[in-house]
């Protein structure tokens, strides 16, 4: 059962890669902000993952709930930022 | 532990990015998820009071806090020209680098109960605090009953720094 955790930590963390490789060369603002949230919904559920393997769930899963809604509020930002400006640009 | 090397592949290339990347928003954003792996490595240590803080700051109030900054600045200023890299960073860092792990090779194994960290003062906070504080978190009755002059000062710094940025950024009167 660990080794199946570890390599599902493994393979989320691989996908995480693939989305860096966007956020990082990514030509526009909007590939690097789908990356991001790409990236915030892996790790998300990278932390219940740590918590069943830890074997402390309910706590990893504040931490992964308090993620998500910051994340919300992160991307609402990175919008309303896209919004007044930055989409011409690049 | 090999789990956590390619969470701190993972740190070590946001980072990167986040300095290499040529616009500011692109350098905010890869920031963020620069957060999210750091808070990542401090869960899998076991610091989930620390990753929590580190995911509501770092990747959640940063960021807000920085697209604010870019806001209020103007379309020249958000394109970074950077200046050639100088011989001697290029030689020092590395050695910078060098002495700091050789430094880090004397610290004790993580997780280790013979380090100073686990035998000096934390076995008086573990085997005490339920007694003494009635606080079923250890970490909470470190910071709010023991250290508590601590944690009070870090308040009023934080609310002298609140009440500053809320006096610079007032709009209107001058």
């Amino acid at each position: 059962m660990n080794s199946f955790l570890v390599f599902v930590l493994f393979t989320l963390t691989a996908l995480m890669l693939v989305y860096l490789y966007r956020v990082v060369r990514g030509p526009s603002v909007f590939d690097r902000v789908l990356g991001l949230n790409g990236i915030s919904t892996k790790a998300i559920v990278l932390l219940v993952v740590l918590g069943s393997m830890f074997e402390r769930v309910d706590m990893f899963v504040d931490i992964s709930t308090g993620y998500a809604l910051l994340n919300l509020v992160g991307a609402l930002a990175i919008a309303k930022f896209l919004e007044e400006r930055g989409a011409a640009r690049e | 532990m090999t789990i956590e090397i390619p969470l701190l592949i993972l740190l070590v290339m946001t980072a990167a990015g986040a300095i290499l990347v040529k616009d500011l928003i692109s350098a905010v954003l890869i920031l963020g998820s620069y957060s999210f792996a750091l808070a990542l490595v401090w869960a899998l240590l076991g610091a989930v009071d620390v990753a929590f803080v580190e995911a509501v700051v770092g990747a959640g109030l940063a960021t807000v806090f920085f697209l604010l900054t870019l806001f209020r600045t103007t379309e020249k200023d958000t394109v970074i020209r950077r200046p050639p890299v100088p011989w001697a960073a290029i030689l020092g860092l590395p050695l910078l680098g060098m002495l700091l792990l050789y430094g880090a090779g004397d610290l004790p194994v993580f997780g280790d109960p013979t380090s100073p960290a686990s035998t000096h003062i934390s076995p008086v906070y573990l085997e005490n605090s339920v007694d003494q504080t009635r606080t079923p978190n250890v970490v909470t009755a470190v910071l709010m009953d023991y250290r508590s002059f601590d944690t009070f000062i870090e308040t009023i710094v934080i609310f002298t720094a609140g009440i500053a940025c809320a006096l610079i950024l007032r709009k209107g009167d001058k």
